[in-house]
C-alpha cells in the first residue's frame, strides 16, 4: 500500500496538529530534558514524511510517532550519557502505568509545566505555543509581534529556568490541582484573546492564536470532562469563534456585533457552545468564563443586536462584577445599559469610568462614549471622542472602523 | 528503571529561600506581633524538618558593610548593604527539596507572607554534582 506524496503530507500535518503534545510529552518523560524531546519529537515526524508514503499512514498516528521519538531518545541517551549526566535534568516522577487516572497523561504534564506560576506569563505563553501546540518559534515571534531572536532567547530562557530551578514535570497533587488549572486556563484565554482582536497590524483576527487556543480547551475538556471551568472556558471560546467569519466584512471592513450577518454566525459552534454552557452552569458559583460565555450565549442567540436580551446581560455583567472586578466588564456593563436604557444612560454609566487610570489608554472606552454621543447626535463632541479614540488604536482594521464613523460625525457636524 | 536516569526520584537540590522586607517594620513590631511571627518560624521548621540545612536572621542593614572594587581594581569599603533598598535582606534559609513546587509549599508557611512590607525570594543554588 502506497499514498501520495499530498496524502502523506496531510496526513503528517494532521498527525502534528493533534498528536504534537502527547508525542514530545512522551518523550520529555523519558529524556527529562525538553530540548532533546523537542529534537527527537521532530525526527520522528521528518521521518513518517519519508516512510508513510511507503508503508502507508500507520492505524494509530500517534502512537507511531512516540515510538520513533522515544526509540530516538533511547539511542541518543545510550550514546551520551555521560555528557548527559552533567546537565540538570527535569525532575518527573516514574509514569504510573495503567489508565485507572485520567490526569496520568503526558499532555497534562506538559502543559502544566509550561504554565507554572513561576513563569511569566508572557513565558507561559509562549512555551505553551511551542511546547504544547507546536508552533515554531519565528511563528509564536509573529503572533506576539516581536523579532524571532527575542522569542527564541524568552523561550530559552524559560526552559534554562525549568531545569535549574527544578520545576516538575507532573500534573499537581490535589491541594493544588484546582489552581493550576485556573493559570493553565488563564494562559488559554489569553492566547485566544491575542488572536481575537491582534493588538496591532494587518489582520483583525489571528486565526492560528485563536484555532491554537480553541485546540488547548478541546484538549482540557477531554482530559478533565468534569471540571465546570474548563467547560465553561471552551463554552466561552467556542460562542466567540462562532462569529469570527462575520467580524470583517466582505470589503475588509470591521463589522461591529450590531452589524454583523447573524445568518452566517456558525450554529454547530453555538450548539455546542450552549451544551457545554449547560453543562458548567450547573455548578456553584459559576466561575468567571460560566458568566462571559452565558453573556456570549444570549448575544448568539439573540435574533439582532436591538432584539437582545439587554436586561440578562446587565444583571449577569453585575454577578460577573462581583466576582471577577474589572473596568473593562464595567465598561462592557455599561455599553449593554446603554442598549438596555437608552444612550444618555449608557453615557451616564460610563462616565465614572473616565477617571480610572487602568482606562485612560483604553481605546474601547473612548469608541463607546463616542458611538453613545453620536447615537444622541452631539457631533462636537462624538468628534472629539472618535479623534481621542484613534489615537490609542493600531490595529489598521480598526482603525479605518473609527476613521469612517469620524467621517459621518464630521459630514453631520458641518450640515446639521 | 528507564530514562535518563543518573537523577533519580529520590534526588534532592538545594535552594536558597532568602528573606526581605522592610527593617523599619520588622523594627516596629510589638511583643507579641514578634511571638506570632516566631510561632510561624516554628512551624516551619516543624513542617521541613531536616529539609532545612541552615537559617537565619541577619542583623539589620545599617549594620552591613559592603566591599566593592573600581576599574583600577582598588577596593572600596562602605558603610551599609550592598544595594540600598527600602525592603533589604532580613534572613535566609537554606534548603534541601526535590523540586519547586515542594520548596514554595514550605515557603508559603513563612510568617513574612502575613505581611504586606515583607517577602520572599527562592533561589535554587548552583550544583556542580
Amino acid at each position: 500500500m502506497s499514498d501520495t506524496r499530498d496524502e502523506v503530507v496531510a496526513a503528517v500535518t494532521e498527525a502534528h496538529r493533534r498528536e504534537w503534545a502527547k508525542v514530545l510529552g512522551a518523550t520529555a518523560q523519558l529524556t527529562r530534558d525538553l530540548d532533546l524531546a523537542e529534537e527527537c519529537a521532530q525526527d520522528a515526524y521528518a521521518q513518517a514524511l519519508e516512510t508513510w508514503g511507503e508503508s502507508g499512514v500507520p492505524e494509530r498516528p500517534g502512537a507511531w510517532l512516540t515510538s520513533i521519538a522515544r526509540n530516538r531518545a533511547r539511542d541518543v541517551l545510550r550514546r551520551e550519557s555521560v555528557f548527559r549526566r552533567k546537565m540538570p535534568l527535569l525532575v518527573a516522577d516514574e509514569t504510573v502505568q495503567g489508565p485507572e487516572d485520567a490526569l496520568n497523561d503526558d499532555r497534562l504534564r506538559l502543559i502544566f509545566t509550561c504554565t507554572h506560576p513561576a513563569l511569566s506569563i508572557e513565558a507561559r505563553v509562549a512555551l505553551t505555543l511551542r511546547l504544547v501546540c507546536g508552533l515554531s518559534t519565528p511563528e509564536v515571534a509573529r503572533a506576539f509581534l516581536v523579532p524571532p531572536a527575542t522569542m527564541a532567547a524568552r523561550i530559552t530562557r524559560a526552559k534554562k529556568k525549568i531545569a535549574a530551578a527544578r520545576i516538575p514535570y507532573r500534573v499537581p497533587g490535589p491541594d493544588q490541582l484546582e489552581e493550576r488549572v485556573t493559570a493553565v486556563l488563564e494562559v488559554v484565554h489569553l492566547i485566544f484573546t491575542t488572536g481575537h482582536t491582534a493588538p496591532l497590524g494587518t489582520d483583525l483576527v489571528r486565526r492560528d492564536l485563536t484555532d491554537s487556543a480553541i485546540r488547548l480547551a478541546r484538549m482540557l475538556h477531554l482530559i478533565m470532562p468534569t471540571n465546570g471551568e474548563t467547560s465553561a472556558l471552551l463554552a466561552l471560546l467556542l460562542l466567540i469563534a462562532s462569529r469570527q467569519e462575520t467580524r470583517m466584512t466582505a470589503d475588509g471592513r470591521m463589522a461591529l456585533l450590531s452589524e454583523q450577518d447573524r445568518s452566517r454566525w456558525d450554529r454547530q459552534l453555538i450548539a455546542e457552545g450552549r451544551s457545554l454552557l449547560t453543562e458548567a452552569l450547573l455548578r456553584r458559583p459559576p466561575s468567571r468564563y460560566a458568566l462571559q460565555a452565558a453573556i456570549a450565549a444570549l448575544h448568539a442567540e439573540a435574533p439582532s443586536w436591538s432584539d437582545t436580551d439587554w436586561t440578562e446581560i446587565v444583571s449577569i455583567y453585575d454577578v460577573l462584577l462581583r466576582l471577577w472586578p474589572s473596568p473593562v466588564v464595567e465598561l462592557n456593563r455599561a455599553v449593554a445599559i446603554g442598549m438596555r436604557d437608552g444612550p444618555g444612560a449608557g453615557l451616564d454609566a460610563l462616565s465614572p469610568l473616565l477617571a480610572d487610570p487602568a482606562l485612560a489608554t483604553y481605546g474601547y472606552l473612548s469608541a463607546a462614549r463616542a458611538d453613545f454621543l453620536r447615537r444622541l447626535e452631539n457631533w462636537p463632541q462624538a468628534m472629539a471622542a472618535y479623534e481621542e479614540a484613534l489615537t490609542l488604536t493600531d490595529n489598521e482594521i480598526e482603525r479605518a472602523f473609527l476613521t469612517e464613523r469620524l467621517t459621518e460625525v464630521a459630514r453631520n457636524l458641518r450640515q446639521p | 528503571m528507564e530514562g535518563a536516569g543518573t537523577r533519580g526520584v529520590g534526588d534532592m537540590a538545594k535552594y536558597m529561600i532568602l528573606i526581605y522586607g522592610d527593617a523599619e517594620q520588622w523594627d516596629a513590631m510589638t511583643d507579641e506581633q514578634w511571638r506570632a511571627h516566631d510561632a510561624g518560624h516554628a512551624a516551619f521548621h516543624a513542617e521541613a524538618g531536616s529539609r532545612v540545612l541552615d537559617g537565619r536572621q541577619l542583623e539589620s542593614a545599617p549594620t552591613a558593610t559592603s566591599l566593592r572594587a573600581d576599574a583600577l581594581g582598588k577596593i572600596h569599603i562602605t558603610d551599609g548593604p550592598f544595594l540600598e533598598t527600602k525592603e533589604g535582606l532580613g534572613g535566609y534559609y537554606l534548603l534541601e527539596a526535590a523540586d519547586l513546587d515542594e520548596v514554595m509549599r514550605l515557603a508559603r508557611l513563612l510568617p513574612e507572607l502575613n505581611y504586606m512590607h515583607s517577602g520572599l525570594e527562592i533561589r535554587p543554588v548552583v550544583d556542580r554534582g
